[in-house]
């Protein structure tokens, strides 16, 4: 083989190279372990008697056209799909068209949001008739989500049927059961569990009604994380325009507190909620870095966190006083750190190496679960003294679900890092703990309420 | 002889954890060992077997490592785990019954044709 043949060949293995790179979906290992692949196929080829140029056509036919090739890469790999999800129609020409018809349609539901949290007050409920709102807040909000993403993936008639269902028996049991006074705990325990149920049912359509598939699962995790994010923008943007306007027409004379407080505020917020899951939708790629990042920042702050208390606890020597709002506290640390788990789970490569980041994620876990044994045993204590009641009642659940989920995520993880056992694994026990949520928190809307007497 | 997409497609998952059985191998490998114990019948479009062993390591039925040697190029081999073991002994079972049934099939054809009646489906 003559030195200019070889030459040539490198630049041609080069050129297909940079080709492959540009696709999305292929990363650079992939990229390696194709080219491996390619010069073990020119290899034989060369030796069987073909000159190299004549090896590297049939070599590269034979690899299967690079469009079939991303498509099944990014088959494999939801997660990189996730930058370019095109879960309803493949094809990129229509992009533009219905990018437009997108934003027609989330702005028409944003602006349903908006109007439908208003109809009641102008029928004349006041907004501040909490329990009125306190039970439906959600629905105005969750409705015109789930209407967008029933046509964003454009779901089948049946499908719509049995969600619009689901969202009927939720609306129904929380303004049917007889808890007329707003401080009732279940009524309270009802409304904070409401949102979450309703928001797993728009999961189902987000999923395209593939619920599931744990893919599609993973995805809607990851579509909540960045919700979040979204929407906590919006928040502070929201806040910032709210506090100019306040300053501003202060300083003219005029009052603008009222139409704030009762037009601004909870008409934005429920337009915020469309327009969050909107922005997740069409910006995936921007966004995309901010996940590993801010795990990566708060997963040691929080271990810091909990060690700290932990050390404290031992010194002290204090049991936990238990308090109600500081058993919500644990339970919302709890919450917390599940969020990080699942967070860094969902951007997480599954078929990386185990490093210290996986470490320092089972230090977390670890400390969390010793807390929460600490409040559990404190739980216990304080039911056997003064009996079930809904509140506590809620409390303990929460908990010995929180900790079961995170118990086998240690146990998972630490057979991670021993190598035992793929990431994957763990990928797969939380999407699938998502059904543990929906059940547990239909059963606070509807159980609870006739189980406490609806007080 | 022609192997239709759809046989290929479902044969390929025993087949690759068959071959990672008998030890750790390499894409090329893999699939020039395929294409010698087939005969030549079997053919895949070579870059499809990567997505393949991408979801068998994440499923968890294979781990990979990169092997660099001193000066050469870096190759990614692939191992079966306890996992995939498990779930090649389970393919097998099923492709074992799968087979016993054609065959039941195969040999009752090579007799002189009877209907098949409902309940008779069951086996052979």
């Amino acid at each position: 083989m003559s030195v200019d043949s070889d030459e040539n060949l490198e630049s041609q293995i080069a050129e297909w190279r940079a080709y492959v790179r540009k696709r999305r979906t292929l990363h650079q290992p992939d990229a390696d372990e194709l080219e491996d692949h390619l010069r073990g196929r020119i290899a034989d080829l060369t030796a069987a008697g073909l000159r190299p140029d004549e090896a590297f056509l049939i070599a590269v036919k034979r690899m299967g056209s690079l469009d079939e090739l991303s498509r099944e890469f990014a088959r494999e790999h939801s997660d990189r799909l996730w930058k370019q999800l095109v879960l309803t129609g493949d094809d990129g020409a229509a992009a533009t068209g219905g990018d437009r018809r997108d934003l027609k349609v989330m702005i028409a539901c944003a602006a349903a949001a908006a109007l439908a949290i208003k109809v009641p007050n102008l029928l004349g409920v006041s907004i501040d008739d909490s329990a009125f709102y306190l039970r439906n807040f959600s629905l105005f909000a969750l409705v015109p989500l789930l209407v967008y993403f029933a046509w964003r993936r454009q779901l089948k008639p049946a499908m719509i049927a049995v969600l619009v269902a689901l969202f009927g028996v939720g609306a129904v049991a929380i303004n049917a059961y007889p808890m007329d006074d707003a401080e009732a705990h279940t009524l309270v325990l009802a409304a904070i569990h409401l949102p979450l149920a309703l928001w797993l049912v728009v999961g189902v359509a987000y999923a395209g009604g593939q619920w599931r598939s744990q893919q599609r699962r993973m995805d809607f995790i990851r579509f909540t994380g960045e919700w979040l994010i979204y929407f906590a923008l919006l928040g502070l943007g929201g806040g910032v325009l709210l506090g100019i306007i306040g300053g501003t027409f202060n300083a003219i004379g005029l009052d603008p507190e009222q139409v704030i407080s009762e037009w601004l505020l909870p008409c934005g917020a429920a337009a915020a909620v469309v327009v969050a899951a909107w922005l997740v939708e069409a910006k995936q790629s921007v966004i995309e870095n901010m996940a590993p990042v801010l795990t990566k920042v708060f997963t040691p702050l929080f271990t810091a966190t909990l060690l700290t208390l932990l050390g404290a606890i031992i010194v002290a020597s204090n049991g936990i006083d238990v308090d109600r709002d500081v058993l919500i506290l644990f339970d919302l640390l709890l919450v917390v750190v599940l969020g990080l788990v699942l967070y860094s789970v969902s951007a997480r490569d599954a078929a990386a190496r185990p490093g210290l980041f996986d470490k320092l994620q089972l230090a977390l876990v670890v400390s969390a679960l010793l807390v929460d044994v600490l409040v559990l045993a404190a739980i216990l204590t304080r039911i056997t003294e003064f009996g079930f009641t809904a509140n506590k009642t809620a409390a303990l659940g929460e908990n010995l679900i929180l900790l079961a989920n995170l118990g086998w995520s240690a146990w998972l993880l630490l057979g991670f890092l021993r190598g035992r056992r793929a990431f994957g694994v763990l990928e797969r026990w939380q999407t699938r703990y998502l059904l543990v949520y929906a059940a547990w928190a239909w059963i606070v809307v509807l159980v609870f309420p006739p189980l406490f007497d609806f007080v | 002889m022609h192997i239709t997409k759809d046989l290929v497609a479902a044969s390929a998952t025993p087949l690759v954890l068959g071959i990672l059985a008998e030890g750790q191998s390499y894409g090329y490998a893999i699939l020039k060992q395929v294409n010698d114990l087939s005969g030549g019948h079997l053919e895949w479009t070579d870059g499809l077997l990567y997505p393949l062993l991408h979801r068998l390591e994440r499923l968890g039925h294979v781990q990979s490592s990169w092997d660099s040697p001193p000066g050469g190029r870096r190759r990614k081999y692939y191992q079966i785990t306890d996992q995939g073991r498990a779930e090649l002994a389970e393919q097998r079972a099923q492709w074992a019954a799968v087979v016993e049934t054609l065959r039941g099939v195969w040999n009752a054809g090579a007799a002189p044709l009877r209907p098949i009646t409902a309940p008779g489906w069951g086996m052979a």
